[in-house]
């Protein structure tokens, strides 16, 4: 038989089995259908919509200042030029900055997922008393702004003091602030950015291993840390490495903390914030006069620098996309 | 027999012992990083601060600093209504979009991981000071109204703003709706995970659920609010909460910018944190009254 025949006696078919069901057979393929391309164009241009800024700010990325006041160009380049990059990666003392983000950024990372890998733990597994209590606090500090305690933070860390020993030793208080030490201090007490979103993931994690892997530990002589770090860790290094995907990736682009305690050090989010400003800097340095730049080459700079900044993190979510997304539905939410 | 009692008590007492060990690091943290400093700005907002060399003292002033909050800054009452407002309908917006999205990508398609990656990617890319830099683009808004000009605004959503504005059936709801339908990319890119939790959430009811409405004759629309709003209400609990949150903490959140000027750029720190305090204790009422009322819906099936 050839194909054609087969495709006749299929069509064939299926009009005689439309003719048994009355019918109903046809009116839902054609249902089926319009459901599938109502629901296409729908996707699409929700998709669209969300990535058209990324797409926009990489055409934008390669034009000269000519191209952007030239009405015909839109969203191909007239005059192709890498210039764009070169300058943004000099205003934001690129490389520099690259390296201290990732750095802190890894360290930070890796210190408030260590801490808070300790923390779930020990509300996943342990009983005792004021569990509830602590458990509530987690809570509260998803749900408190760290705005509200910024103004306090800041005068801590500015006056820096522990039990008023530096004071009686040195005679005068700590200035910490620029440094980055009070960062490092807070992440190891879980108070870093977002901490209280990973410890409830990472306990709701260990709380959906089975018992029986740990008892089992015990019953063979395992210690308390011992079964902890043999046992549960390798168990648990899927949402190791996505919450430490999302500690990354978040203290990458926070422009919050990083103000407050990193300030005096170039990072990537905050010389981005600053770039339009610094923009005007540079070129009156360069010609030595005092020019406004047009409203249309400074967001082609931003631009520029916005790219520069999240490609590392395109980057991981292409290799990582798949345990960034399955942490969180894999992490069962209730409450 | 007592003996053996109190050698259990003996392992209970041990276990918990560890157990505070573990959490340690949270207690110590949640003290010093928390609990001192919430109630230092709390005291600091009935204060006026001075900085001075090696220490800094704060002088009682009572109310003070509330009634310049209120009484006296010219922006912080308005910024306060309009930030609390814009948060309320977004985040209604936000849970119905998601909700509606994940209903989408529940069903069986080509391509529906890389619809999902890309609904999610605003969580990653959109995050932190990006947002903040987004929200400003200067060159997309000159483009905006670029292209209303030379289209003469002659679109399918004007056309029916048109046609439902001159019917003049609750004109006022209605324009909070285009707002946001002008809007919708905001809403797009704040609800990537509040999308993964309801689908997470979708995913677990069972499919004979659904079959067994349908044999009984149960329409998709029926089955849509008897069996998929019950087993989810959960999940909307969550979102709710996560959405308020995640827009209080946002960093084009004018609240915050103004108490982060008061406070960096005046040095009043006592001022911004009575501001803060009031910014705070309005959230944390907000999402305690609507948690409250969403859980007394919320159905749990086991």
């Amino acid at each position: 038989m050839t194909k054609t025949a087969v495709k006749t006696k299929k069509k064939n078919e299926f009009w005689e089995r439309n003719k048994k069901s009355g019918g109903y057979l046809l009116r839902k393929k054609i249902m089926d259908a319009v459901v599938s391309i109502c629901r296409f164009i729908l996707l699409f241009g929700l998709c669209f919509m969300i990535l058209q800024p990324i797409l926009n700010k990489i055409s934008v990325s390669f034009m000269t200042e000519q191209d952007l006041f030239n009405p015909i160009v839109i969203n191909i380049p007239e005059h192709f030029t890498t210039e764009n990059y070169k300058i943004a990666s000099e205003i934001m003392n690129y490389s520099k900055a690259l390296r201290n983000s990732l750095i802190t950024s890894l360290t930070i990372a890796t210190l408030q997922i260590a801490m808070c890998t300790l923390v779930g733990y020990g509300f996943a597994r342990f009983k005792f008393p004021l569990k509830k209590f602590w458990f509530g606090c987690v809570i509260l500090v998803i749900l408190i702004p760290p705005q509200t305690i910024a103004s306090s933070l800041h005068l801590h860390f500015r006056f820096f003091d522990v039990l008023g020993l530096f004071k009686l030793t040195t005679g005068d208080t700590i200035n910490l602030r620029g440094s980055a030490l009070p960062y490092y201090l807070m992440s190891a007490g879980c108070m870093g950015l977002k901490n209280g979103l990973y410890i409830y993931m990472i306990r709701q994690f260990f709380r959906n291993i089975p018992e029986d892997m740990e008892e089992a530990a015990y019953v063979d002589g395992c210690g308390t840390l011992k079964t902890f770090i043999r046992i549960m860790l390798p168990e648990a290094k899927p949402i190791l490495t996505s919450c430490f995907l999302f500690a990354f990736v978040w203290q990458w682009t926070d422009g919050f903390y990083s103000k407050m305690f990193l300030g005096s050090m170039p990072l990537v989010s905050t010389s981005l914030a600053r770039i339009v400003d610094s923009l005007g800097a540079y070129i009156q340095r360069i010609t030595g006069v005092k020019t406004t730049i047009s409203i249309a080459y400074s967001n082609a700079i931003l631009s520029t620098g916005t790219l520069m900044i999240i490609l590392p993190l395109i980057i991981i979510y292409l290799f990582a996309q798949r345990s960034f997304v399955e942490s969180i539905s894999s992490s069962g939410i209730k409450m | 027999m007592k003996k053996q009692k109190n050698k259990l008590a003996g392992l209970q007492k041990r276990k918990a012992l560890s157990g505070y060990l573990f959490i340690l690091p949270f207690i110590i943290g949640f003290l010093v990083f928390m609990i001192k400093p919430l109630f230092q700005s709390l005291y600091m907002s009935f204060c006026t601060v001075e900085l001075g060399s090696g220490n800094f003292n704060p002088i009682w002033t009572g109310l003070e600093n509330f009634q310049y909050a209120f009484a006296v800054d010219p922006e912080f009452n308005r910024l306060l209504v309009e930030e609390i407002t814009r948060m309320m309908i977004y985040s209604v917006a936000i849970i119905v979009f998601s909700f509606f999205v994940a209903l989408v990508l529940n069903q069986k398609f080509h391509g529906r991981a890389l619809v999902r990656a890309i609904f999610f990617l605003p969580v990653i890319l959109s995050s932190g000071v990006i947002l903040g830099l987004e929200t400003d683009n200067q060159l997309m808004a000159t483009l905006a109204t670029q292209i209303e000009e030379t289209t003469q605004n002659i679109s399918i959503t004007g056309a029916l703003e048109e046609i439902l504005r001159t019917a003049g059936v609750g004109v006022r709801a209605f324009e909070k709706v285009f707002e946001i339908i002008d809007n919708i990319y905001d809403v797009a890119i704040a609800s990537g995970i509040q999308i993964i939790i309801f689908l997470s959430g979708l995913q677990t009811i069972p499919s004979s659920m659904y079959e067994a409405a349908d044999i009984e004759g149960c329409t998709k629309w029926e089955s849509l609010w008897k069996i998929t709003f019950p087993m989810i209400s959960s999940m909307f609990l969550v979102n709710w909460i996560y959405t308020v949150i995640d827009f209080c903490m946002r960093s084009d959140n004018e609240v915050i910018e103004k108490i982060q000027v008061v406070m960096i750029d005046q040095m009043k720190y006592g001022r911004a944190s009575a501001m803060s305090w009031v910014y705070f204790v309005l959230i944390l009422a907000f999402i305690g009254v609507t948690a409250l009322l969403i859980s007394k819906e919320v159905y749990y099936y086991d």
